[in-house]
């Protein structure tokens, strides 16, 4: 199996924050803590664009280089994780991720900055798998039970696709080759079917 | 005199050797390695019984019903 990886068609998401609400649901995130986000770009004008962003596993993890304790970790699977109880919050990791995944719970009477929380590709963490613990910091082990990531797996539009990135890369070459590009992709032509190809006209017929 | 001689032979030999035992103060940037709990690997439960193939299988096979072309027909 090759590594875990997530893909987001911009041209099919629709902003419908389904996968932000899965991943809330699914893990019971706290407040405050958003382990997937959309992002638009253009928001509002004609062509706008959103995509779906959380923790992308990098292969090489700028996070894993700069976390000065070594909290984080690397599955056979590809899947970036770490481990909570070393964690010291510091942040390091956030300044580093292209994406801004890691997130930090508030904590305490006075705000404190807890320990860093981020997507963990719904493969839980390093406590025992399915136990209270394991939900409590890292939520639910959806790989362990065969599943894929919830938000991928809601995805209404299947804009976000999630999983073996050769399995995922060859489903989205084939749906950019059927689907065509520019006016075919979306708008008239694919709603209303594309338009009969008008008869050549016969030369010297009148028009 | 000639035990002075030895002596001071003796002292730069000594000098002379300790130069070859300095070692480098170019630190080496070594890849830090992950110090916490170690996780066990997603097909190690009482669900998959540590059949690992059993658990790409469950895994491919929910893989491929994201796409939709092969599950709605005529797409």
């Amino acid at each position: 199996m090759a590594r875990m990886k997530f893909l987001c068609d911009a041209e099919r998401c629709i902003e419908c924050n389904g996968c932000v609400t899965a991943c809330k649901q699914e893990h019971e995130v706290p407040w405050g803590v958003n382990r997937r986000r959309v992002v638009t770009l253009n928001d509002g004008v004609p062509g706008e664009k959103s995509i779906s962003v959380a923790c992308m596993h990098c292969s090489d993890a700028p996070c894993m280089a700069v976390c000065p304790v070594d909290c984080f970790y690397k599955t056979s699977e590809g899947v970036v994780l770490h481990d909570k109880d070393l964690c010291i919050g510091c942040g390091y990791c956030f300044y580093a991720c292209p994406f801004g995944a890691p997130q930090f719970p508030q904590d305490g009477a006075f705000g404190l900055r807890g320990k860093m929380d981020k997507c963990t590709f719904c493969a839980g963490g390093p406590e025992t798998d399915f136990s209270a613990a394991e939900f409590r910091k890292y939520g639910r082990n959806r790989l362990a039970e065969g599943k894929l990531p919830a938000c991928a797996e809601m995805c209404s539009t299947k804009a976000l696709l999630g999983g073996d990135g050769d399995v995922i890369a060859d489903i989205y070459r084939n749906r950019v080759l059927k689907r065509g590009k520019g006016s075919e992709v979306w708008g008239w032509g694919t709603a209303y079917g594309k338009p009969e190809k008008q008869p050549a006209a016969q030369p010297g017929a009148k028009s | 005199m000639r035990k002075l001689l030895a002596i001071a032979a003796a002292v730069a030999l000594a000098g002379v050797a300790a130069g070859c035992g300095e070692k480098s103060s170019v630190t080496v940037y070594k890849q830090g390695q992950y110090q916490g709990k170690p996780d066990k690997q997603p097909w190690d439960n009482d669900q998959f019984k540590s059949d690992k193939a059993a658990w790409e299988k469950a895994v491919k096979s929910r893989n491929l019903g994201q796409n939709e072309y092969v599950r709605v027909s005529g797409g």
